[in-house]
C-alpha cells in the first residue's frame, strides 16, 4: 500500500516537529465565525396553514376587482377593423388584389365604406394590420443594418451582410438595406366622413407621433448630421427593389423624411407575432364638444400597392381609442378574474385539506 | 541533463529506451554520466510558462462538456445556422476555461514551489575526495552521501556504513508506506568497514548492478563488486527516498536511483478518481438530455420543413430564401440552428457551479470547529472535494478497531491480588465513585524509574505493595519478568518499552510503577529493579504465546537459586492448570473476573509455580532436545510446556482497558439510528473484537443472538451462513431475491442488486477471516451478503487488508448502497480506495492511511458530524442545486420551443441574445449558489436529534430520475405560462398612447422579465434557510438585471456599439406601462401558485420526515437536551480475552541475539525526540509496537 499520489511536500510529512525553543506551533483550530460554523443567523419560514391559506384567499379577493376593472376598461374602448384584402370575390379590394404586380405604374384604388354605430371621442388611431406576415422569422429579423440606420455614413455605402440579398443593387447600396426595409408596408389609407348632406370630408390624418421617441430621436438618424439635402446624402446609394420612392422622398417634412420618416421607423420595429397591427395615423381630437368621429357612415380608401395575398395574408385597417391600460384587450381583465376565482377556490380546498387531514399530520410523531 | 531528458521524454509522450540493468561506479561521475540516468531533481509540475496555454487549453478541450460548448461556438459561426450571436457561447466558455486555468496555473506554481523546496534541500556529498553541501537536485547517481540523524533520505541509496554497531541504521517508512515502527537496515560488512573515513570512502569503487527503476518497495536485487568481490544486495541494504534516519547518528549511502527513478516517485502513479452516484446519475440525465434535446431539434426541424414548404415558399416575396438553400436544406440547417438556440438545456455553467458547490461545502468541513481535536490540534480535512454530497447518501460503513474505534492506549486499570480487589474508589457508604479527572491519582513520585504517564487511582495498592505483601510482591514480579517486552534506555532512568502488544506494554508499566522496575534483557537474563533493588534473573526457557495455548510463561532462576514459573493467560485456560488449593481463590477471582468482563475490560490471569531444581534439569535438558528436534518440534514442545505448567498456583487477576476512543458507543448509536449499517473489519482476534463489540454497543445483550462463523471448510462456512440465515428468517427463500437492471452511461453496465431481507429481531455477526476466505468465493459470497445483511452488526475479524477490501467491493457491488471505509493504519488503504469514500483517522499509526483517504480527521466520533450533518446539508444543497438549476435552464430553454411555433421554425429567439449571454452567468448565478451554500432545513442541533432525517439520502429521496421528469414537467409549464400569458396579453395591444409594444424587442423584454422574475421566485419557494446573502444574491440579482438592462438599452451603449446593442430604448418604453406589470405580476402567480398549492397539499398529506421536523423546530426552537446516557451496564457473560496481537508470540526473538545489541548508553540528545505525532507527548502509556524485521510486503 503506497502513497498513491505524491506531492513533494508530502516527503516532509505532515507531523510537525516541534524542536525545543522551536516556538509555539500556531494552532490549526478553525476560526469561530458564524459564516465558517454554518450559524448566519436566518430566517427560515415554511408553508403552513397561516400563511398559505391567507395568501390564496387574499389574492383571490386582491384579483377580482382589478380583473373586473381591468375588463371594463377594455370593454369602454372603441374599436372598429376593417379587413380590406380582397381576397373575397364580394370585396370592393378583389380586383386590386387580382391584378397586382410590383411593376405596375398605376396605382390600383379601392373604396370600402364602413358605419360607425357609435361616436369615437379621444383621439383616435389609426392601425393597419396585417396577418400570417411573419415579422419574427430570424433571417427577416436580422435583416437590417441598425449602423447604416443609424447614420453611419460608413455603413451606408457598405451596408451589412446580414442584409443580403438586398445589401447591393446594381453594385449599388441599397439604403435602407434589408428585407425589412424592403418589404415595407405602403398602402396608402384614406378616411372620409360620409355627412348626411352627401358630401365626403377628408379625415385629417397625423402621420407623426407614431413611433417611439427612441426610435425617432435615438435609434434613427440620417446621414450626413442635419445636412438637409438629402439628395446628396444619398448620392450613390439605391432605393429598395420593392420601393417606389427613394427613402429621402418619403416625405416633404424634413423633419420626417429619411431614416426618420416615422412609418418606415414603426415598419422597422418588428412584431413578435405573425400577426400584429402597427399604428399608420392617429386621428386628433380637435374640438372639445365634439367626437372625434361621430356616428354615421365613412368611406375608407386605400391605395393597394402591398400585396399578401401569394402568403395568404391578411390586411386590415383598425380604428381604436386608447386607455390607460393601451388598445382594446380583454384577456388581462378576464384572466385575472379567472385566477382571482381559481385562487378563492383553491384556498377553500386548501382549507378542507388542511382541516381534514392537516391535524392529524401535524400531531403525528416523528418517528420512522 | 537527466532532467532534461525526461523532460522532453515526458512531453513527448514516450520514453526513452527502457533501461534493462542499472550500472554504475561509485565515486566515478563521468562513468555513470554517460548512461544518462536522471539525477535527483523531480519535477511534479505540469507546465511551464511557454508550454501552459497550449497544455492546458488541450487539456480542458478533453473534457466532454468542454468539447461540447466549443462544437457549439463552432457551429455560431456558420452564418446560416448561426441563431445566436458568437458571444453567447464564446463568453460563458472563455470564463469557464479562464477560470480553470488560473485554478491550474496556481496549482502547478504550487507545485514548483514545493519541488524547488525538494529540490534545493541540501545534503553533504562526497566529491573530490571532501564532503561538500550541495543541493539535492544536483546529486547523481553513483554519488556517495552522507545523511546524518533526522534527515530525509535524498534518493535511493546503497547503504555503505553507518555510525551504529554492526552497520545497522534505523529508518522509519511513515511516508512510504505508513508504518511508524523503526525498521533495521543493515550495510554489507566489506562496505562497512570504511566507516566514515572520508579517504577511505573517496577511494571507494564499488561497482553495482541492479534491476532498473521499478515501483516494488519490498524487493531489491542487485550485485556490489568490490576489488573483484562479489556481494549480492538485497532490499536489507537499500535506503529508499521518503524514509527518515532515525537513531543513527550518521551513514553514508551510494545513490542508485535518483529523482523520478526513485521508488517513491514510481509510486505516485495516478489516484483513481472518485465519482459520485450524483456524478453518475448526472451522467445518465446528461445524456437523456441530449437525447431530448436531439429530438426536440428534430421536431422543430420537421416543422421548419413544414412551415418552409407551406408558408416560406410563399412568403419570399418578402423573405427571400438564400441562395441555394431548398426547403429540406433548410430544415437541415434549422435543426442545427436549434441545436444551438437549446443548448441551454445543457449549460456549461452547470458543470462549474457543481465544483463550487462542492469546494465550498468541503471548506465547511475544513472550518468546522466540532471536528477539531485540540489535543492533537487536528482539524477535520476534506481531502477530496468532489465527493461532498456522497456522504449523505451512506448506507454501510466499514470500520477498522485499532486506533479507529479504540485509541490503541491500553490502561492498566484493575488487579485482583490474592482474592482483594484494586483499582476501584468507594465513597464511605460503599458506593463505588466514579473515576473522572479529577480524581486524585497516585503519587509515585518515590520510584525514580516510574513513568510519569501512568495513572492508577486507588492508593490502596501501593501501600499494600509499600507493606511488603509477598502476594502483591509476587504479582508485580510475574508482570515485570513474563512477558517480551523490549527496554530500551537512552538516558539513565529513562526507559523506554517496546512492546509487541500494548497490552503487555501495559503491564509492564504498572509493574515498574509499583516499584518492579523492568530494566534490560539479555537472551539469559532479566533485570529488574525490586523496590529500588536490582535483581537479576537467570531466564531459562520462555514458553511463548500462541493461539492455542493462550498463555505464556517464563521460567527463571532468582539469584537465591530459586526457580519459578510465571504464568499469564486466558482465565479458562489458566483455571484448568491450577492447584486444586486454589479453589477458594479462583472462585472470589472468578466473580472478579466477571465484574470486570462486565466493564469491558481485557482481562489476564496469573499464576506461578515454585520448581523443583531436578525436575527443571531434567525438563530442560528434553526441551533442548526438542526445541532441536528436526520433526515434529511443535507437538514435542508443546507436550512438554503442558508439562510443566501444571498445579500452578492462583496470583490474582489483572484487568486492562483497552480503551475506546471518546464518544465511540454514542456515535455508532446516532449512526445505526439514521439507519447506516456498520460493518467492523479488523486484524484482531475474534474475542478483541467481539469484546470491543459490546463495549462499544454494537453487539447488545438485547440481542436475539450472535452467530460465530469460524469454520475452516467451504461447506462449514456454508453451512453455518445458512444456519444462522434460517433462524434468523425461517420463511426466505433459498434463492436470494435478485433484481437485474442496467445502469451508467448508455446502460452498458449490468447491475445485481439483492433486496434486502426484513428480520424480526436483533442479530449479531461474527465471522472470522479464514470462513471470510471461503465465503469471499464466488459461490458463497451471495449467502455471505445475505446472511450479514439481516444481521444488525457485522464485525469480521482477523481480515487481511486484501479481505477488507474485498468485503467492501462485495457490498458495493450487490447492494449498489454507498460505502463507507474509515481506518488510520496501512492495512486500511485497500479498503479506504476500495469504498466509495475513505475516511482516514489522522491518529498514531503513520500517515498512510489519511494520505490515500478523501477525508480526514482525529476522531471517530466526528464521523456523525461529517454524515449526519455535513453530508446531509450537503446532499440536500447538491439535490436543491440540481433540480433547481434544470427548473431553471428548462424553463428558459423549453420558451423556445414553444416560440418556434409562431416564428415559422426560424430559430428566432424569444429574448435578447445578451439576456441568453447573462442568464446563466450573471443573472441567476448567484442566487442559486446562496442556495447550495448556506441552505439548511434544520440546525445541526436538530441533525442530531433526528438521525432519521439521513435517511431520505440513502434512499436518493431528493434528487433521481423521477424527480427529474417532475422538473421537466413544472419546466414546461412554467414555460407555456411564461409564452402564452405575455402573447395574449400584448396580442394586438398597444401603448397608453396607442403607440407600439407587441414588437418583438418588447415581447422578449417583458418574456425575459417574467422569467427571471419567475424562477427568483421560485428559488425563494425553495431556499429553507435565508440568511442576509440569500437575500442580497436575490434581491442583488434581480436588481442587477434591471440594472444591466437599462444601461444595455441605453442611448451611450448604442452609439458605442450600435450593432451589438439594437435594443435601445425598449425598456424605457415598455417597462413604464401598467399592462406590462400587469402582465408580469398575472405571469409570476400563475407559475408559482401551483406550486404553493401542491407543497402545501403534500405537507398536509404526505408530511416527509423534513416537513415534520421543521415545523417540530418552529415550535420549539431549541432542541431538548439529548437524555443522559445510562451508566455502563453490567452484563452477565464473561468476554475475556488475552489480546496478544495476532502474529504468533515473540520469545525466539527475545532469546535471540538479533534485537539484543549492546549499544552504549550515550547521551544522545536528539534520539527519539521526535515522536510520531505531538499526540504522544499529551497521552499516556503510549507503545510503539515492534513488527518482526522481516517486513511483511507491504505493496499489493
Amino acid at each position: 500500500m503506497m502513497a498513491s499520489s505524491y506531492n513533494a511536500k508530502d516527503e516532509d510529512g505532515n507531523i510537525t516537529v516541534s524542536g525545543p525553543g522551536g516556538g509555539a506551533l500556531r494552532s490549526k483550530k478553525p476560526e469561530n465565525t458564524a459564516f465558517k460554523q454554518q450559524r448566519l443567523p436566518a430566517w427560515q419560514p415554511i408553508l403552513t396553514a397561516g400563511t398559505v391559506l391567507p395568501a390564496f384567499f387574499g389574492i383571490g379577493l386582491f384579483f377580482i376587482p382589478i380583473g373586473i376593472g381591468l375588463y371594463v376598461t377594455s370593454n369602454n374602448i372603441k374599436e372598429l377593423e376593417i379587413d380590406y384584402t380582397g381576397s373575397d370575390m364580394s370585396s370592393p379590394c378583389f380586383n386590386c388584389s387580382q391584378s397586382f404586380s410590383w411593376n405596375s405604374t398605376k396605382p390600383c384604388t379601392c373604396t370600402i365604406p364602413f358605419h360607425l354605430d357609435q361616436p369615437y371621442d379621444s383621439n383616435v388611431f389609426m392601425y393597419y394590420g396585417l396577418s400570417n406576415f411573419y415579422q419574427n422569422h430570424r433571417r427577416y429579423v436580422k435583416s437590417r443594418d441598425d449602423s447604416q440606420l443609424n447614420g453611419d455614413s460608413g455603413s451606408l455605402m457598405k451596408p451589412s451582410k446580414e442584409c443580403e440579398p438586398y445589401a447591393y443593387f446594381e453594385k449599388k447600396p441599397i439604403a435602407p438595406c434589408g428585407a425589412i426595409a424592403n418589404s415595407m408596408f405602403n398602402d396608402t389609407l384614406e378616411l372620409f366622413y360620409n355627412n348626411p348632406n352627401g358630401t365626403k370630408v377628408k379625415i385629417p390624418l397625423t402621420s407623426t407621433g407614431i413611433a417611439w421617441w427612441t426610435d425617432k430621436h435615438v435609434k434613427f438618424r440620417n446621414p450626413g448630421g442635419s445636412n438637409p439635402n438629402f439628395t446628396a446624402v444619398f448620392q450613390g446609394t439605391a432605393k429598395p427593389v420593392n420601393w417606389r420612392r427613394p427613402v429621402y422622398e418619403l416625405d416633404s417634412d424634413p423633419e420626417n423624411n429619411g431614416f426618420i420618416n416615422e412609418d418606415f421607423i414603426v415598419w422597422m420595429r418588428t412584431a413578435a407575432l405573425p400577426t400584429f397591427r402597427k399604428l399608420y395615423r392617429i386621428i386628433q381630437k380637435k374640438d372639445d364638444l365634439l367626437p372625434t368621429l361621430p356616428r354615421g357612415s365613412y368611406t375608407l380608401e386605400v391605395v393597394y400597392n402591398y400585396p399578401v395575398r401569394s402568403f395568404e395574408g391578411r390586411k386590415r385597417m383598425i380604428l381604436s381609442t386608447i386607455s390607460w391600460m393601451g388598445g382594446k384587450n380583454p384577456f388581462l381583465g378576464i384572466a385575472y378574474i379567472t385566477v382571482g376565482s381559481v385562487c378563492f377556490f383553491l384556498g377553500v380546498i386548501l382549507l378542507i385539506i388542511h382541516h381534514k387531514y392537516g391535524n392529524r399530520s401535524n400531531s403525528a410523531d416523528i418517528s420512522s | 541533463m537527466g532532467s532534461v531528458v525526461s523532460y522532453f521524454s515526458q512531453l513527448c509522450g514516450t520514453k526513452q529506451k527502457q533501461e534493462e540493468e542499472r550500472h554504475l561506479r561509485a565515486n566515478d561521475r563521468p562513468f555513470n554520466l554517460s548512461y544518462r540516468y536522471a539525477n535527483n531533481a523531480i519535477k511534479t509540475s505540469k507546465y511551464n510558462v511557454f508550454t501552459f496555454l497550449p497544455l492546458n487549453l488541450f487539456e480542458q478541450f478533453r473534457r466532454l462538456a468542454n468539447a461540447y460548448f466549443l462544437v457549439l461556438f463552432l457551429l455560431q459561426l456558420i452564418p446560416q445556422i448561426s441563431s445566436l450571436a458568437w458571444f453567447t457561447t464564446a463568453i460563458p466558455l472563455m470564463l469557464v476555461l479562464a477560470i480553470t486555468a488560473v485554478k491550474d496555473a496556481s496549482d502547478d506554481i504550487n507545485r514548483h514551489k514545493s519541488d524547488n523546496q525538494v529540490n534545493n534541500r541540501r545534503v553533504d556529498v562526497l566529491i573530490d575526495e571532501e564532503l561538500r553541501n550541495e543541493k539535492w537536485m544536483n546529486v547523481q547517481v553513483g554519488d556517495m552521501i552522507k545523511l546524518e540523524n533526522n534527515q530525509f533520505v535524498t534518493a535511493d541509496l546503497l547503504l555503505l556504513s553507518s555510525s551504529e554497531p554492526l552497520n545497522l541504521v534505523y529508518i522509519e517508512t511513515a511516508e512510504l508506506d505508513g508504518e511508524t515502527n523503526l525498521k533495521v537496515k543493515q550495510a554489507l560488512t566489506v562496505t562497512g568497514e570504511m566507516g566514515d573515513s572520508i579517504d577511505v570512502l573517496a577511494g571507494f569503487r564499488g561497482e553495482v548492478r541492479c534491476e532498473p527503476p521499478n515501483n516494488r518497495l519490498d524487493k531489491f536485487k542487485g550485485t556490489l563488486t568490490v576489488n573483484g568481490q562479489t556481494y549480492a544486495l538485497d532490499n536489507d541494504k537499500v535506503l529508499l527516498r521518503g524514509c527518515t534516519l532515525r537513531n543513527t547518528e550518521w551513514c553514508f549511502g551510494l545513490v542508485i536511483f535518483g529523482g523520478p527513478d526513485t521508488k517513491l516517485m514510481q509510486n505516485s502513479g495516478k489516484t483513481t478518481f472518485k465519482r459520485t452516484s450524483i456524478d453518475h446519475l448526472m451522467n445518465v440525465l446528461v445524456l437523456c438530455i441530449f437525447g431530448f434535446l436531439a429530438s426536440m431539434c428534430s421536431i422543430l426541424a420537421i416543422g421548419n420543413a413544414v412551415w418552409e414548404g407551406r408558408e416560406g415558399s410563399a412568403f419570399t416575396a418578402f423573405l427571400p430564401r438564400e441562395p441555394g438553400i431548398d426547403a429540406a436544406l433548410s430544415s437541415f440547417l434549422s435543426f442545427w440552428s436549434y441545436v444551438i438556440i437549446l443548448n441551454t438545456v445543457v449549460p456549461i455553467s452547470l458543470y462549474v457551479s457543481v465544483e463550487i458547490i462542492r469546494l465550498g461545502n468541503s471548506f465547511y468541513i475544513d472550518w468546522d470547529r466540532k471536528m477539531y481535536y485540540p489535543k492533537s490540534d487536528t482539524p477535520a480535512q476534506a481531502r477530496t472535494t468532489t465527493l461532498n454530497e456522497e456522504l449523505g447518501q451512506i448506507k454501510y460503513i466499514f470500520s477498522d478497531k485499532t486506533g479507529t474505534l479504540t485509541q490503541n492506549i491500553m490502561t492498566f486499570n484493575k488487579c485482583s491480588i490474592n482474592g482483594k480487589v484494586y483499582g476501584e474508589l468507594f465513597d464511605f457508604s460503599g458506593q463505588r465513585v466514579e473515576i473522572t479527572e479529577k480524581t486524585e491519582r497516585v503519587d509515585f513520585s518515590w520510584n525514580q524509574l516510574a513513568d510519569p504517564k501512568f495513572i492508577f487511582h486507588d492508593h490502596s495498592l501501593m501501600e499494600t505493595v509499600r507493606e511488603g505483601n509477598p502476594e502483591a510482591h509476587a504479582f508485580f514480579r510475574l508482570l515485570a519478568l513474563c512477558h517480551t517486552v523490549m527496554p530500551e534506555e537512552k538516558k539513565e532512568g529513562e526507559l523506554y518499552y517496546q512492546a509487541q502488544s500494548p497490552d503487555e506494554g501495559a503491564l509492564v508499566t504498572a509493574a515498574r510503577n509499583f516499584g518492579f522496575v523492568f530494566r534490560s534483557r539479555t537472551p539469559e537474563t532479566i533485570t529488574v529493579m525490586e523496590m529500588g533493588i536490582q535483581v537479576t534473573y537467570e531466564l531459562l526457557a520462555v514458553l511463548d504465546f500462541n493461539n492455542v495455548r493462550k498463555r505464556m510463561s517464563v521460567i527463571v532462576r532468582s539469584p537465591k537459586g530459586k526457580l519459578t514459573l510465571y504464568c499469564k493467560g486466558a482465565d479458562t485456560i489458566i483455571y484448568e492448570r491450577l492447584h486444586p488449593s486454589c479453589k477458594t481463590l479462583m472462585d472470589v477471582t472468578t466473580r472478579h473476573l466477571h465484574e470486570y468482563a462486565g466493564d469491558g475490560l481485557r482481562t489476564l490471569v496469573l499464576a506461578y509455580k515454585d520448581l523443583d531444581v531436578d525436575y527443571m534439569d531434567e525438563w530442560g535438558e528434553r526441551h533442548h532436545e526438542a526445541s532441536t528436534a528436526m520433526e515434529g518440534r511443535e507437538e514435542r514442545l508443546d507436550e512438554l510446556y503442558e508439562e510443566i505448567e501444571k498445579d500452578m498456583l492462583l496470583l490474582g487477576a489483572t484487568a486492562v482497558e483497552d480503551k475506546l476512543q471518546d464518544g465511540v458507543p454514542q456515535t455508532i448509536e446516532q449512526l445505526a439510528k439514521a439507519g447506516i449499517k456498520i460493518w467492523v473489519l479488523t486484524g484482531d482476534k475474534q474475542e478483541t473484537a467481539e469484546n470491543i463489540g459490546y463495549s462499544c454497543n454494537m453487539l447488545r445483550e438485547e440481542m436475539k443472538e450472535v452467530f460465530i462463523v469460524a469454520a475452516n471448510t467451504a461447506e462449514g462456512v456454508k453451512e453455518e451462513l445458512q444456519n444462522a440465515r434460517r433462524k434468523m428468517c425461517p420463511e426466505a427463500a433459498e434463492k436470494p431475491s435478485v433484481i437485474k437492471a442496467r445502469a451508467g452511461l448508455f446502460w452498458l453496465q449490468k447491475t445485481e442488486t439483492i433486496q434486502d431481507e426484513t428480520v424480526n429481531g436483533e442479530y449479531g455477526l461474527v465471522i472470522n477471516g479464514h470462513s471470510l476466505a471461503f465465503a469471499l468465493e464466488k459461490n458463497l459470497q451471495w449467502e455471505l451478503l445475505r446472511t450479514a445483511c439481516m444481521c444488525q452488526t457485522v464485525i469480521c475479524c482477523r481480515v487481511t487488508p486484501l479481505q477488507k477490501a474485498q468485503v467492501v467491493q462485495l457490498v458495493k457491488k450487490y447492494k449498489q448502497a454507498v460505502t463507507l471505509a474509515i481506518g488510520d493504519g496501512a492495512n486500511d488503504v485497500s479498503m479506504i480506495k476500495a469504498a466509495h469514500i475513505g475516511v482516514g483517522i489522522s491518529g498514531q499509526e503513520g500517515m498512510q492511511a489519511v494520505l490515500s483517504s478523501d477525508y480526514s480527521f482525529a476522531q471517530f466520533r466526528y464521523l456523525q458530524r461529517l454524515l449526519l450533518v455535513h453530508g446531509r446539508w450537503s446532499y440536500l444543497r447538491m439535490c436543491k442545486f440540481l433540480r433547481y438549476f434544470f427548473y431553471k435552464n428548462f424553463t428558459f430553454t423549453f420558451v423556445h420551443f414553444w416560440y418556434a411555433f409562431f416564428c415559422g421554425f426560424s430559430a428566432q429567439t424569444v429574448y435578447d441574445e445578451w439576456f441568453i449571454t447573462l442568464y446563466n452567468l450573471v443573472y441567476t448565478a448567484l442566487p442559486v449558489l446562496g442556495l447550495s451554500l448556506f441552505d439548511q432545513d434544520v440546525n445541526d442541533r436538530w441533525s442530531f436529534q433526528y438521525p432519521q432525517l439521513y435517511c431520505p439520502g440513502q434512499l436518493s429521496l431528493y434528487f433521481n430520475k423521477k424527480a427529474f421528469v417532475q422538473c421537466m414537467l413544472h419546466s414546461c409549464y412554467s414555460s407555456l405560462i411564461l409564452l402564452y400569458i405575455p402573447w395574449a396579453a400584448m396580442q394586438d395591444t398597444v401603448r397608453d398612447d396607442g403607440k407600439d409594444i407587441a414588437d418583438y424587442q418588447s415581447f422578449a423584454l417583458l418574456a425575459q422579465t417574467c422569467l427571471l422574475i419567475v424562477v427568483n421566485i421560485q428559488l425563494c419557494l425553495d431556499t429553507y434557510y435565508w440568511t442576509a446573502v440569500n437575500q442580497f444574491f436575490v434581491w442583488g440579482s434581480l436588481a442587477a438585471y434591471f440594472a444591466i438592462t437599462f444601461t444595455m438599452y441605453s442611448n451611450g451603449m448604442f452609439f458605442i456599439f450600435t450593432s451589438s446593442f439594437p435594443f435601445v430604448g425598449t425598456a424605457r418604453n415598455s417597462l413604464n406601462q401598467p399592462n406590462v406589470w400587469l402582465t408580469i405580476f398575472l405571469t409570476l402567480l400563475l407559475c408559482i401558485l401551483p406550486v404553493v398549492a401542491f407543497r402545501f397539499i403534500l405537507i398536509q398529506l404526505r408530511p416527509t420526515i423534513n416537513d415534520k421536523v421543521r415545523r417540530k423546530v418552529r415550535k420549539e426552537k431549541l432542541p431538548a437536551p439529548a437524555p443522559r446516557r445510562p451508566p455502563a451496564r453490567r452484563i452477565s457473560t464473561r468476554r475475556s480475552g488475552y489480546a496478544f496481537s495476532h502474529s504468533h508470540g515473540y520469545g525466539d526473538l527475545v532469546t535471540s541475539r538479533r534485537f539484543l545489541l549492546k549499544r552504549p548508553l550515550r547521551n544522545r540528545a536528539v534520539l527519539f525526540t521526535q515522536t510520531d505525532s505531538p499526540l504522544a507527548e499529551n497521552q499516556p502509556q503510549h507503545y510503539r509496537t515492534i513488527k518482526e524485521v522481516s517486513e511483511e510486503s507491504t505493496s499489493p
